[in-house]
């Protein structure tokens, strides 16, 4: 047989497949693909610990971790060795059972996200109708896991950070999923298989992504905030912030335990970006039909690396947010802009003319999008406080 | 408009991404073990002896009066007079320690000193291996020409050397008016440095009798100011003691 760039995943499995007894081939296929899942994004986790320490440096305009390896490359290696060796504390009162079970349940959710994500043309480790619903489902464990590692540690500042973590994902888990809504409604399924067949169209050269329409460039900047806040990245780091809870949920967590929080966190990021590349960027599809001769999978995890240097860059730029600020924004603008751009995808749908369409969907998100804001940056008038009986 | 403040924070990040490859300048990291940054004149920390001339035991200024040892206030130092084999007291020491696991850098061994023997030094990479005899310093540690210290705080020390001069011009001036009288009762006198120690402890002026003995030591070498001279501070130090 000849060996296909395209297929070569597949074909590889199915070569391996074969040398096995029929009776042992579904736990060897299940096994062949959860074990690149295993390798490839700790893998990417270690390299994106070392892209955003070098990006945040170089946008602090410093060096960034130089010293480990040429160019500082094998700092991810002594950052694992050293958290490896490290005694793992546990404090006296925590509830082991629970202290011992939150890291683990914060990467498995994460984890399982994965198995839904079509990597490539014919690189899809779970094949599921509703998939998407599976994913907010599994993706929903991390507040489970995050709450344990809060409560469980016998900790103000950890239960602090629980509670805030908690709120803030629940916040956001509701605009997350709205704004999935319009992919869903035009693609008329919630497999994400067929979301990427359906934006794997070109005209004039150019893909049909969904990004490429006013509610889906609406939808994924709605979809990159909350992912931003289900993530617990900066800016919505408010359950882990350094400088007021110390580390939040985790801040009694050490050594390997710490490494799984970290690692968790970062896979939990990869999945939604990898949610946010199959619904919004077009999945494992060229952006231009020429350049369809690379491979899909270089597509998607190109795709993927630019998606992580966005959150690096909006991690180096932002400040944290305040509680208040963040709650707000949740409710008064993420939730009604999520709704608002239901109904311009409505619209799309409906309207004829591709021209027509574009008009009338564009101008009912950037209405909303001007009242919305407008309600959420009015300044708070203070008028002077008069007293009664007081002088 | 929302999200105006962002775009505007996103470009200026990435002016700075860009910018720190493109333009080193904007760099402000120092790599400290491969660059330094050159330390200022007035750095000043941990002391240590001064020697003239190319011997460091014969050239060390010191005369073991222990003033230092007794007003350091970690009491980092430890000092034992060299005797000779008579027992009788001789005007260097034989064990000169500083501890620079206590030392705080205070200067006060410096200010206090009547023999401008200790001087503030500018080493900082001090850590050892071995945190109790690592950290340490003994006389062989801790002496150091007169031309190193020129080196590292050059204005001080050609002012110290102007004034010991000055104050050796005098002695020498004073010998050779006293020379003759007093050459007879020069090695009857009590030993020279315990009386020049403690003359200097309750920091008074020498009386003229102690400089008498000052030519008769054959033992001290020229470079060790003669201590009638050295006791009576100039002014200026005079006022810091």
């Amino acid at each position: 047989m000849t060996w296909n760039a395209e297929t070569i995943f597949a074909d590889l499995k199915r070569e391996i497949l074969a040398l096995v007894s029929p009776d042992n081939q579904p736990v060897v296929s299940v096994l062949l693909s959860i074990a690149p899942l295993l390798a490839v994004f700790p893998t990417l986790f270690a390299l994106t610990t070392i892209l955003e320490r070098k990006g945040l440096g170089r946008i602090q305009n410093r060096y960034g971790p130089n010293r480990v390896g040429p160019f500082g490359l094998l700092q991810p290696v002594a950052d694992g060795l050293k958290t490896l060796f490290k005694e793992t504390v546990q404090p006296r009162a925590a509830d082991r059972v629970v202290f011992f079970l939150a890291p683990v349940f914060l990467v498995l959710p994460a984890l399982l996200a994965f198995s839904v994500i079509p990597y490539g043309k014919y690189m899809v480790p779970l094949e599921m109708d509703a998939a998407l619903l599976f994913f907010f489902a599994v993706g929903a464990g991390t507040e489970l896991a995050v709450f344990m590692a809060g409560w469980a540690s016998r900790n103000k500042y950890s239960l602090l950070g629980a509670m805030r973590a908690v709120a803030q994902m629940i916040s956001y888990e509701i605009p997350l999923i709205l704004c999935t809504v319009p992919v869903i409604m035009l693609s008329g399924t919630l497999s994400p298989v067929e979301i990427v067949e359906n934006q794997n169209r070109y005209t004039a050269a150019i893909a049909h992504w969904n990004v490429f329409t006013p509610w889906g460039a609406a939808g994924f900047i709605l979809f990159l905030i909350a992912a931003a806040a289900e993530a617990n990245r900066s800016p919505f780091d408010l359950p882990e912030g350094e400088s007021e809870i110390i580390a939040g949920y985790y801040i009694e967590y050490s050594g390997f335990k710490f490494a799984l929080f970290f690692l968790g966190e970062y896979l939990g990021l990869f999945a939604m970006c990898g949610l946010g590349i199959t619904l919004f960027l077009g999945g494992w599809t060229a952006p231009f039909d020429f350049l369809t001769f690379i491979p899909s999978y270089v597509w998607f995890f190109l795709k993927l690396l630019a998606l992580i240097s966005l959150f690096i860059w909006v991690r180096g730029t932002m400040p944290r947010v305040r509680m208040d600020q963040l709650m707000n924004f949740a409710w008064k603008f993420m939730l009604p802009m999520a709704v608002i751009n239901i109904v311009a995808a409505a619209a799309w749908k409906f309207t004829p003319i591709l021209g027509f369409k574009w008009a009338v969907s564009g101008v009912i998100i950037l209405a909303g999008y001007i009242s919305l804001a407008q309600g959420l940056t009015r300044k708070a008038h203070f008028s002077k406080r008069t007293y009664r009986f007081a002088t | 408009m929302l999200g105006k403040g962002l775009l505007k924070g996103l470009r200026e990040t990435a002016r700075n991404f860009v910018g720190s490859y493109s333009d080193p300048e904007r760099l402000t990291t120092v790599q400290y073990p491969e660059e330094r940054l050159a330390l200022k004149e007035n750095t000043r920390n941990f002391p240590f002896l001064v020697f003239d001339g190319n011997d460091s035991t014969k050239g060390l200024r010191c005369v073991a009066c222990k003033i230092c040892e007794k007003e350091c206030p970690p009491q980092c130092i430890y000092i034992v007079l060299e005797r000779d084999e008579k027992g009788k007291p001789q005007k260097h020491p034989r064990v000169f320690d500083i501890d620079i696991s206590v030392c705080m850098s205070c200067q006060i061994c410096v200010e206090v000193c009547p023999f401008d023997a200790i001087k503030m030094d500018q080493v900082y990479e001090l850590s050892r291996s071995d945190r109790f005899d690592g950290l340490l310093m003994r006389k062989p540690d801790l002496a150091k020409s007169n031309d190193y210290y020129h080196t590292i705080h050059p204005t001080e020390a050609s002012e110290v050397d102007g004034r010991l001069a000055a104050e050796k011009a005098k002695a020498e001036a004073a010998k050779a008016k006293l020379a003759p009288p007093a050459a007879a009762p020069a090695p009857k006198s009590p030993d020279p440095a315990a009386t020049a120690a403690k003359a200097a402890a309750p920091n008074t002026p020498a009386p003229s009798t102690n400089a008498p003995p000052q030519p008769a030591p054959a033992t001290a070498t020229a470079v060790i100011p003669p201590p009638a001279a050295n006791i009576s501070p100039s002014p200026e130090r005079k006022a810091d003691l």
